[in-house]
Parts: C-alpha cells; structure tokens; sequence
C-alpha cells in the first residue's frame, strides 16, 4: 500500500542489529541475575509482612533520648575536618595529576593516587582505619580524608586540564616562576569550580559521616545501629529523621554558599 | 560635576557591600565551624601517636597475599556483587524515573505533587545504603536479595534528582507543539519529554551503575551479600593475607568498571 511519497517511521529508526544484539544481552543477563536473587512470592509476602510490622514500630519516632545531639554534632566534626583535610591534601595532587603542567611521569603518580583514594568505598577505608587507630571519630575523619583527596583531586585535576592555556603562556611570559603561574594563571581558572567541587564534597561527607559509626567510626551512624540491634524502632526513626533534617540543612547551606561565590 | 563622586567611580571594585558580606559571612562561617569541630572533638593522642606503628604491622600481615582464596570463596562473592549491583540501578531506575518526572516542574505542574517528590528524592538519598540494608536484611534476611533493595532504594534519589534536571532543560518548543494538537499528559511525556531525555537516561544509568558497584561492597558487613562479606569474615577472623587479596581485588574491578563506563560514554554517548 506504501505508496512512493511514504516512508515508514522505523526505517529512519530501526537500532542497528548490534544494538540490538547489546539489548538482548542485557537483558538476558538482567534476566539470569534475577534469578540468583533467590525471590519468591512467599518471601515477598514474608518480607511485606515484616516491614509493615517494622515500620508500625517506627511510630511516634522518639527524640527524647539524650545521645542524638553529641552523635550528630560528632558527624558533623567528622564531616567538617575531614573535608578541609582532604581538600589541603587534595589541592597540591590534583596540581601534579594536571596532565597540562607537569611531566607525564609526574602526573601518572599523582593519578594512581587519586584512583587509589577513589575506589574504596569509606566505609572500607573506615573499617582499615578502626583496626588501625581503634574506636572514634578519629578513624571516621581518616576514612572521610581519603575519599575527599580522591573526589576533590579527581575533579580539580580535570578542571586544570581544561583551562586555557594562553593565559598561562602569557604569565610565564613576564618571567613568573612556577607558583605564580600556579597563583594568576590557574587559581582564577578553576577557582569557581573548585568551591562548587568541595561545597559538594562537604555535602557527601556529611552524608558519609553519618554511615561510618556502623563500623565504629564516630558519628551518629554508630547510635543508630545500637538502636537498630536492640530493635528500638521508634529510637532509630527519631535518629533517621534528624539525619535527613541534617542532610537537608546541608544542601540548603551548600546552595547557598555557591551561589554567593558566583 | 561633583569631583569626589567622580572618583568614587574611578576606583574600581568588583563586589557590592552585600556581596562582600556574604563572603565575609561564608569565610567567618567556615572558620568558626572548623575552630569549634578541633576544640570539641574527641581524639585520644594515644591512639593517634600508636597509628603508624599500627599500620606498619597491619601491612606486614597483609603479606604476602594468600591468592588460594581467590577461586573458592572470593570469585562467587564478587560476582554476587555484580548481580546485586546490575539489579539495583535496574530497580532504582524504574522507581526513580516516575518520581523525577513528578518532581520536575515543566513536566508535572503541580506544585504540591513537586514537594512531594523532592522529599522522597532528598529522603532516599540522605538514608545511606547501609542503613537501608539494615531494612531490608530485618525484612527479607541475609542475602543478596536485600542487598539490591538497599541500593536501588538509596540511589532513587540520585537518578530522580538527575531525571528531574534533565527534563526541567527539556525544550519547550516541541512540548507546546504536542500540546497543541491536543497530547494527552501520558502522551506529553513518552513522546515529547522521553525522546529528549533518553541520553540522561543513558549516561544516568552508566554512571549509577559505576557507583552502585562501589556501593554493593559495603553491603555484606551487615550482611546483605557481596564481596562485603567475604572481607568481613576475613576481618573477623583476623585473616589480614585474605582481607589484602579482597581489596586489591575490589580496586581491580572497580578501575576495570571506570574504564569500561568511560569507554562507552566514549563512543556512544
């Protein structure tokens, strides 16, 4: 019936057959990992059950105990100096790891670096860090520290890489040696950038600081799972909430502190 | 003429009086936050002081690696991890897609359906896997099974976040053009905010699957499954040649993870 004017919509978007190859391999995969999650209706309704249970136990969420406010002001610590530890030790990496300024050798060891702090989780690091220097917002703050440097200096160095180098030029032009090159070419560059970078990487670590008590670290983290292990729900409600207040409050902080330094 | 207004103008200055008390606020802020947090904070020195020497000895019992464990206990967990990691983000995207729509202005102008959806994105997101986990392993038990549950439910918040920016920039010329001859809602946005979305679909489902890997090795030490538990047991057990082999193979997997997700952004996004 296609007459010569007419085209069919699909001919113009059909996925190509190794598109539609990828397709059905993930799928299939999707459909083989789901299989070894071991779920069954039974459990689902088992599992249902527990949770309305669980969450009727949430209600009223309690906020009378007195150890929520030193949890949450020591994850707010743990947060604080981890952060501008991490960004100090962060800066002078991201620095060498800019592929732009310094020799390659350099930069390929400051990048290990920063992929070795990036790919362990912190809670991990926090796990190393408790066997290492024991219970506290000690071993959070060395955890949280070594996520920083990783986030911060990954970021920091990419944004190095992308500025403009004619600035540079002109600067080493009038005989500027390497820190004021550092100091007028590339701080202006990426100074934007940069708070954006650690007013979220604050952001994450007070998120993350809340979590590392689960494995001794300091924080609220670790009165929430006490609480959690004696089954005082409505305790743990009231606790979920005043972190989600916290969280709230850091977004808002951190919103605002960008848009004061555009 | 007034001669000193004139040089008032001469002399420039890049701020307003409000913007330099903003900064100054920022930076006074900042510092009174970090004074109060090194005053208050509770460090005992001796323990700070023992802290080389403790890692010293940690890494010497961290060698030499013991390899043998590789094949029999930590190879099942680490692909339980990459079950638990692919089923999350599938999970998290089909839960997080529908709250991002309500959540974007443009597309669901209703501004109380609007907060509703920001609470759920900035409530899921605050609550950190592990927590969720917890959750899950009181509902469901140990096992792989909460452990995707955690982390689809702690990355709604991510991907609805992402969704929602995305189609907030979504062109608006073609959704009046749908509007105009008469688009139901649903049509409004399968057809018109869908096909514009499609590439933060795409880059949203990579990268949340790159951290969803990352975040599925903390599952097991409550026991949501996992490599997690494979190095929870080795730390239990004081077995410091295991816990070695666990993480180096976690860094591995997650640095082959990094390139192969940027190698796809590469070439087709």
């Amino acid at each position: 019936m296609t007459n010569a004017g007419q085209v069919s919509r699909g001919d113009f978007f059909a996925p190509s057959i190794a598109k539609r190859f990828a397709y059905v391999g993930v799928l299939a995969y999707l459909a083989y990992a789901a299989a070894t999650l071991g779920l069954s209706l039974e459990r689902i309704q088992q599992g249902v059950g527990h949770g309305v249970r669980f969450l009727a136990g949430f209600f009223p969420p309690n906020f009378t105990q007195s150890d929520i406010l030193p949890g949450l002001l020591e994850s707010l610590q743990i947060a604080f100096l981890s952060s501008l530890i991490g960004t100090a030790i962060a800066i002078p990496i991201a620095v060498l790891a800019a592929r732009n300024l310094m020799p390659p050798w350099v930069s390929w060891i400051a990048r290990l670096v920063i992929i070795f702090c990036r790919s362990f989780h912190p809670v991990i690091v926090a796990i190393i860090a408790v066997k290492a220097v024991g219970f506290g917002a000690l071993a959070g703050i060395i955890a949280l520290t070594f996520a920083s440097v990783g986030f911060v200096g990954k970021l920091l160095s990419e944004a190095i890489e992308e500025i403009s180098l004619k600035q540079i030029e002109a600067i080493r032009a009038t005989g500027a040696s390497f820190m004021n090159v550092i100091a007028y070419g590339v701080v202006p560059q990426v100074m934007n950038r940069f708070i954006g970078f650690v007013a979220y990487e604050t952001d994450s670590n007070l998120r993350n600081s809340t979590m590392v008590g689960v494995v001794g670290a300091g924080g609220i983290g670790g009165t929430l799972f006490s609480a959690f292990q004696r089954f005082d729900y409505d305790f743990v409600a009231g606790i979920i909430v005043c972190i989600i207040g916290l969280v709230m409050v850091g977004e808002v902080l951190q919103i605002y502190v960008k848009r004061v330094f555009r | 003429m007034n001669t000193s207004a004139a040089a008032e103008l001469d002399r420039w200055i890049r701020f307003t009086p409000a913007q330099r008390l903003a900064r100054f606020a920022v930076f006074f802020g900042l510092v009174a936050v970090v004074a109060w947090a090194l005053k208050t904070i509770e460090i005992i020195p001796e323990f700070l002081y023992d802290a080389p020497e403790q890692v010293v000895d940690m890494g010497r019992r961290m060698w030499p690696v013991d390899w043998a464990h590789f094949w029999p206990v930590v190879w099942p967990a680490l692909v339980e991890t990459m079950h638990i990691a692919a089923m999350a983000t599938i999970l998290g995207l089909i839960m997080g897609i529908p709250v991002g729509f309500l959540a974007a202005k443009n597309a669901t102008p209703v501004w109380w359906l609007n907060a509703i959806a920001r609470f759920i994105l900035v409530a899921t997101r605050s609550i950190s896997t592990l927590i969720w986990a917890l959750f899950f392993v009181a509902m469901f038990g140990p096992g792989p099974l909460s452990g995707a549950l955690a982390i689809a439910f702690h990355s709604i918040g991510f991907i609805g976040k992402m969704f929602s920016e995305g189609v907030e920039e979504a062109n608006r010329g073609s959704i009046e053009a749908l509007q105009a001859v008469g688009a139901s809602r649903m049509q409004l946005i399968l057809m018109g905010y869908w096909p514009m979305v499609l590439p933060t679909f795409w880059s949203v489902a990579l990268f949340r699957w790159d951290i969803n890997v990352r975040e599925s090795v903390v599952l097991g030490l409550v026991g949501a499954g996992g490599i997690g538990m494979a190095l929870n047991a080795a730390i239990d057990l004081i077995q410091w040649d295991r816990v070695s082999l666990v993480l180096f193979t976690i860094f591995v997997v997650v640095i082959l993870i990094e390139t192969i997700v940027t190698q796809i952004r590469k070439r087709v996004i």
